[in-house]
């Protein structure tokens, strides 16, 4: 099947800016502007810009939709308060990981899911299925929303000169309908960079409005336009697990080390509850392949596929691997077998085309910012 | 996009100069460095190895990916840019001057070296 790829309503801007695009999950997308190396610490000691407009965005109200969301997902959401986030997984009835969500409470009765460009579609058909023996609406708001994002040190900075919403009062994973630069904006303390920023949520028909705004008010402190490239190498950084590297629908969130987001301990079923259980259980007798940070020794990049090996023997897979720039080595994210899965765990390395490279086992994340 | 007239060009978008007392020097083209993005390694060919025309001799690896680098001649290598092994952004920064590669002495004239128009006219659409 081949269609033409979607545009964003900045995809214009973009293109004025010299961007690089590439298509992302159907969407043509800003890969870089310049060198993606700059970008990356830009957003590390500055701020960097991106349009995340692929972001698939499902709105679910009504007097159930928190029993809807309870039942779909393996969060608990009936703990949420009004104006906070909750990062959160969907399974599928054997706990394999469907995607990972972020679930926004923008009122008593309403929640937003924002779920990744490339499984978008699954989500939002599982929800509306899920959510079918419930009193609650499942709305579709893909193309309701541009979705720009500002993160970096600079960050709360440039928004406060635009903005009259008490960002002081924004917690992490907090986010509240407010104004930017003019523009009606759900405004959430979030991102997928480890740093601080923000994501701000608006009408496509404002998203040029709020671009050009932004850039403005970031000019004196640095603020650059960023792409895909470094959003990746950022997460990777921060050891944040990206759909379809780290999860994948054959595994669970306890095969991903993040059995935490499951919440059994939340009344009533849920999809995917046996199967997790079990899956639990497991994970507390015999762990299973353990997700590791991989710090090279030499300069060549480990990519996703490739085998981790220890003395000739295949002992895992990286899943995201890609140069630091913050550390300025190659870094990657791998599944280990648990024996081989210790930090300073010796004779690790990574077979490069051929070559064993050899790798240093360290616990995830590569990089925390100082708060 | 500003490709120096007085060098020659290959479809793999390496670069090739003039040949001086036998010897040529070897690069890739600004388009190929702003196509693979920021260059973090690169393996060149050793001294003394003998390179043929469009077969893989090293590779350079950016931020997203890997590419095989092919010669555009055939010959033995005389020099490898240490510089470029040392700091391989030079190849992003400066792909015809401090980014050279690696030098060859020619065993044979290349056969599919495209001129500076050719070249043009190859990346034109892009």
């Amino acid at each position: 099947m081949s269609t033409a790829p979607r545009l964003t309503a900045l995809d214009a801007l973009h293109r004025s800016l010299g961007a690089t695009m590439t298509d992302f999950a159907g969407w043509d997308m800003p890969l870089r502007y310049a060198s993606e190396r700059d970008e990356h610490n830009a957003v590390r000691t500055k701020a960097g810009l991106f349009d995340l407009s692929h972001m698939g965005e499902i709105t679910l109200t009504g007097p159930e939709a928190v029993k809807a969301l309870d039942y779909a997902l393996v969060g608990n959401i009936s703990t949420v308060g009004v104006g906070r986030a909750r990062y959160t997984h969907i399974c599928q009835e054997d706990g394999g990981i469907v995607d990972d969500l972020i679930v926004y409470r923008l009122g008593e009765t309403e929640y937003m899911v924002v779920a990744n460009a490339s499984n978008a579609q699954v989500v939002l058909d599982a929800l509306t299925e899920r959510a079918a023996g419930f009193d609650t609406e499942v709305r579709d708001d893909r193309d309701a929303y541009a979705l720009l994002a500002v993160q970096g040190p600079e960050s709360p900075g440039i928004l406060a000169s635009l903005t009259d919403a008490d960002l002081d009062g924004l917690k992490y994973y907090a986010g509240l309908p407010g104004t930017v630069a003019g523009v009606p904006a759900l405004i959430a303390r979030t991102g997928y960079t480890g740093e601080d920023g923000f994501e701000l949520f608006v009408s496509p028909e404002h998203a040029v409005e709020l671009w050009q705004a932004l850039t403005k008010a970031g000019e004196g402190v640095g603020l650059v336009p960023a792409g895909l490239s470094c959003r990746d190498t950022l997460r990777l950084e921060a050891g944040m697990p990206l759909y379809g590297h780290e999860l994948t629908t054959s595994l669970t969130p306890f095969d991903a080390g993040l059995g935490r987001v499951v919440k059994f301990e939340k009344e009533g079923d849920f999809v995917g509850r046996a199967a997790l259980e079990a899956a639990a259980e497991k994970a507390a007798t015999k762990a299973p392949r353990k997700l590791v940070g991989l710090i090279a020794e030499g300069r060549r990049v480990p990519r996703a596929g490739f085998p981790v090996t220890f003395g000739g023997e295949v002992i895992g897979e990286v899943t995201s691997g890609a140069p630091s720039p913050t550390l300025g080595k190659p870094i990657a994210m791998a599944y280990v077998d648990a024996e081989h899965a210790a930090p300073g765990a010796s004779g690790v390395g990574v077979d490069i085309r051929g070559t064993h490279e050899p790798y240093e086992v360290v616990a995830l994340p590569f990089y925390k910012r100082q708060k | 996009m500003s490709n120096p007239e007085k060098l020659r060009y290959t479809k793999e978008h390496e670069w090739l100069s003039d040949v001086v007392d036998g010897v040529a020097t070897v690069g890739i083209t600004e388009f190929a460095a702003n196509a693979l993005g920021d260059v973090v390694y690169a393996q060149l060919p050793e001294v003394g190895e003998t390179v043929t025309e469009g077969e893989t001799c090293g590779e350079l690896e950016s931020t997203k990916s890997v590419s095989d680098l092919y010669s555009p001649v055939s010959g033995e290598i005389v020099e490898a840019n240490q510089d470029v092994v040392d700091d391989p952004a030079l190849v992003n920064t400066a792909p015809f001057e401090g980014g050279w590669l690696f030098k060859v002495r020619l065993s044979e004239e290349p056969k599919d070296a495209l001129s500076f128009e050719e070249y043009t006219k190859l990346t034109a659409g892009n």
